[in-house]
């Protein structure tokens, strides 16, 4: 059984139909891209699978269970997790928060502990900034531990929305265009690090623009256009497809 | 709590444990008691609005609550100070819970227009109500006491608030640095974020809401055991702007800053008693100038000043 | 019967059209700016204060009109270059703050001034109250509804038939387009809070004759002009003025028929429950945020 199920999804805003119809299966473990035209539905059909959006139709099973209508932060609690194409980091938090707060539904949110600060609390705050610590490194952000987010560059960021979703220990992460605005140094980088994220065991779903890193990276890729499912297969399959290549390139490929 | 807060701390401490032994006579004494008070209901507001990032343009409204169950209740009822003051915050808190919802579904305009609308109902409600509240006139409140036990000198109510400022500034700032507090501020720093690592937004506001406002009425019942007697003017439009200057001031979503923000500004009008008009003039200038020249308030511009040159 | 539900109706027609006038005011400069302006208020008691005084002072009525709107007007634009402008890309709260801040400062400035007195202006066109099948009705209520309707219809020509006032809407709908097409946003807020400052002070003169002025009868008078525009739907001309009558009715009929203690409490009520179940107001449209 597939990890992430989805079933007819559509969403229609006023008279535009931004995803049509749109079914695919992502099995645990894998490398998964969505690929498409700008306006093709990309970010729509991200939003309606975290509980952003929520669906004109269609079904979305996660493992089973049947998850359109809930909240994002149900879904968080499932092992759901995902970034922003338009980064949606804390700016009034520092770098080390921000990733903290990814970890919330693991730690004691209780408000009379925390105003008391008990000796449990602490040294579970004392370990937890241990554990965002090693997070960062392995995002790459060694020589952010330090820094407010507000200080930090572009390319950082993205890294710190990373890191915050892998704060959750989630099954599935949603990255949204993680190279988007990055060079081609960077998004080497962020290949290696998706390699790195689904090596741990997370299985990963990702929005992309860029042919290449999607490619080299993905298992299966999914091919939108007009809100509508082009092709769905192994890079390969899709990189061959003739209306994959007449969407992308105009009909005199 | 890091190691400039802890500094923060003891420094609040050292200057309230001297400063009956500094100022000269009790008029000082008292004044120095209002701006406790004040830091104490600035810092429950500053949750609010500094730290989970939403609007309150009524909140004097909920101190008014408090102030006049303290009043109403032991005067007209025969109930024991106490028990009213903890029946003030039970009102205030209920009445957040319920028009929380509702209300923090609002954003921006409408969230700051749903607040003031809340806290205008509420301060015209305790002016008409003349009978039970005693009106524009006001009403007499029985002193502070439990158990045979009475509050009545300054001194007496001096450590008794100054205990209660340093609780608050302790208790803050070891929410802010909490999973609790930091959900609160990723609210503010991003609403969609929070949802997606798993804070229950509309959870999260209903309950800082409640603690501010319970905050507010304690502070409120405080208050009217303390001057002995309650106007309406508690809980009008102008100390609900009063006290948002003072979060504003001060530095929105710091600690330290609700403390400074309350010091200056409860000073401001006691320095223009005399000049009415010019006091609405200056507090109106320094919330222009404040937020347009310092948006983040006195304490975190100079904290990250020095921060610079450290 | 019939004469107490007009005569509720008169006196609520009369001064829902100067919170009509108000919320037009506020829905200028949202549309133009994106602030709310809690010193809409001030600009109506500028317009009958300056009247008052300018009379006292011995100029004539005209003049003493023509500068009562031409000063709220300036103080208007002062506000946008001094204060809104410097903060432009602020949070919301902030520049709510600022406005607020604005509102105590002239406010303050007119208490300083102008004295802490009430004051009357003596009615347009003398004050034998009209019969009207049983309840009387002030000429000075015909003015204001009369110069009300005229203004409004002036605005709705201007907005709709001018090129100049469709450029201020273009503005509105979206600054930087609007820009890129060569429309001078600068002179758009200009005009925009210009006008919603003299809009206001128009408010102000028309109703002194009926409910006297001094220095503090802005904040209600603006906060309920507020609630207006949210009732008619923020943004919205016509929503303004639907829904200053709207509150002024409501405030009317209630005050009579329920409770005249509770009567400023009415508009705040109002929009408590219009917040809750309506919050895009009776004509406002629709927005969806992009994540």
């Amino acid at each position: 059984m597939a990890l992430l199920d989805v079933k007819n999804l559509s969403k229609s805003f006023g008279g535009v139909h931004a995803v049509e119809d749109v079914s695919f299966a992502v099995s645990e473990g894998v490398i998964y891209s969505v690929i498409g035209p700008n306006g093709a539905g990309k970010t729509t059909l991200f939003n309606l699978v975290t509980g952003i959006y929520t669906p004109s139709g269609g079904e979305i099973h996660l493992d089973g269970t049947h998850i359109v209508g809930r909240p994002p932060h149900d879904l968080a609690a499932m092992g759901v997790a995902r970034t922003f194409q338009n980064l949606q980091v804390c700016m009034n938090m520092s770098a080390m928060e921000n990733v903290m707060v990814g970890a919330h539904l693991h730690l004691d949110r209780h408000l009379i502990k925390a105003m008391l600060r008990l000796p449990k609390m602490a040294a579970r705050e004392k370990a937890l900034r241990e554990e965002v610590a090693e997070l960062m490194r392995f995002v790459g952000l060694e020589r952010y531990l330090d820094s407010r987010a507000e200080s930090m560059p572009y390319g950082a960021l993205k890294r710190l929305e990373i890191a915050r979703a892998l704060a959750a220990r989630p099954r599935l992460l949603f990255l949204d265009e993680p190279a988007a605005g990055l060079n081609p140094k960077e998004t080497g980088e962020i290949d290696e690090l998706v390699r790195k994220i689904a090596a741990s065991g997370v299985t990963v779903v990702l929005v992309e623009h860029d042919m290449k890193l999607v490619m080299n990276l993905s298992h299966y890729i999914l091919v939108l256009d007009y809100g509508k499912k082009l092709a769905e297969g192994t890079a390969e399959e899709v990189r061959n497809n003739p209306e994959v290549i007449t969407a992308y390139l105009g009909v005199h490929a | 709590m890091n190691k400039v807060s802890s500094l923060g701390l003891a420094v609040t401490i050292a200057v309230l444990v001297a400063l009956p032994f500094i100022l000269p006579n009790a008029y000082y004494l008292d004044v120095a008691i209002r701006m406790a008070i004040n830091a104490i209901i600035v810092l429950s507001l500053n949750m609010l609005v500094g730290f989970a990032g939403q609007i309150s343009l009524g909140h004097a409204g909920f101190i008014g609550i408090g102030a006049y169950a303290s009043a109403v209740l032991p005067t007209h009822f025969g109930w024991p100070p106490i028990a009213a003051l903890l029946a003030g915050a039970a009102m205030s808190g209920i009445l957040a819970a319920l028009i929380a919802r509702p209300i923090f579904n609002l954003r921006g305009h409408y969230l700051a227009m749903a607040t003031l609308g809340l806290g205008i109902i509420l301060s015209m409600v305790v002016r008409n109500e003349t009978v039970l509240t005693g009106g524009p006139d006001g009403i007499a409140v029985p002193a502070l006491g439990l158990f045979g036990f009475e509050m009545t000198s300054e001194k007496q109510w001096y450590w008794l608030i100054a205990a209660m400022l340093v609780v608050s500034v302790w208790a803050t700032l070891n929410l802010v640095d909490s999973p609790f507090g930091r959900a609160l501020r990723a609210l503010h720093g991003s609403e969609v974020a929070s949802q997606v690592v798993g804070v229950a937004v509309a959870r999260y506001k209903v309950a800082v809401f409640v603690l501010s406002a319970v905050g507010a009425s304690v502070m409120g019942s405080v208050t009217a055991h303390y001057v002995g007697f309650v106007t309406p003017n508690i809980a009008d439009f102008f100390h609900s702007i009063e006290l948002v200057t003072m979060v504003v001031v001060g530095g929105m979503a710091s600690v330290f800053g609700s403390v400074v923000g309350a010091v200056l500004l409860t000073a401001l009008p006691q320095a223009l008693a005399k000049f009415e008009g010019w006091e609405t003039v200056a507090f109106g200038a320094i919330l222009m100038l404040t937020m347009i020249f310092l948006p983040k308030g006195l304490v975190p511009t100079l904290a990250a000043r020095w921060g610079r040159e450290g | 019967m019939l004469a107490q539900f007009l005569q509720f109706l008169f006196s609520g027609v009369t001064v829902g059209a100067t919170y009509a006038l108000a919320a037009l005011g506020f829905t200028l400069i949202y549309n133009a700016s994106h602030v709310i302006n809690f010193a809409q208020g001030e600009f109506i008691m500028l317009g009958g204060m300056l009247t008052v005084f300018f009379l006292a002072s011995g100029l004539p009525m005209p003049v003493a009109v023509l500068l009562a709107i031409l000063i709220p007007a300036a103080v208007g634009v002062l506000l946008e270059k001094l204060a809104i402008e410097p903060a432009k890309d602020a949070e919301v709260v902030a520049l709510i703050i600022i406005t607020i801040g604005a509102s105590l400062v002239i406010r303050g400035l007119t208490q300083v001034w102008l004295g802490k007195g009430t004051h009357a202006l003596p009615p347009f066109s003398g004050d034998e109250p009209i019969d009207i099948l049983g309840a009387t009705l002030q000429p000075q209520s015909l003015w204001v509804l009369g110069v009300t309707a005229a203004v409004v219809a002036a605005l709705w020509y201007f907005f709709s038939r001018t090129l100049a006032g469709k450029a201020i809407l273009a503005t509105s709908y979206n600054p930087l387009a609007a820009r890129l097409v060569g429309i001078n946003t600068s002179w758009v807020l200009f005009v925009s809070y210009a006008l919603a400052g003299a809009l206001g002070a128009i408010g102000g003169i028309l109703i002194t004759p009926i409910t006297l002025t001094s220095y503090d009868v802005g904040i209600m008078l603006g906060l309920k002009g507020f609630v207006a525009a949210v009732v008619g739907g923020l943004g919205s001309g016509l929503g303004a003025v639907l829904g200053g009558l709207f509150v002024g009715i409501v405030e009317a009929m209630a005050a009579g028929y329920i409770s005249s203690a509770y009567k400023d409490a009415v508009p705040f009520i109002l929009i408590l429950l219009i917040l809750f179940f309506k919050p895009r107001g009776l004509f406002g449209g629709n927005v969806t945020e992009r994540v």
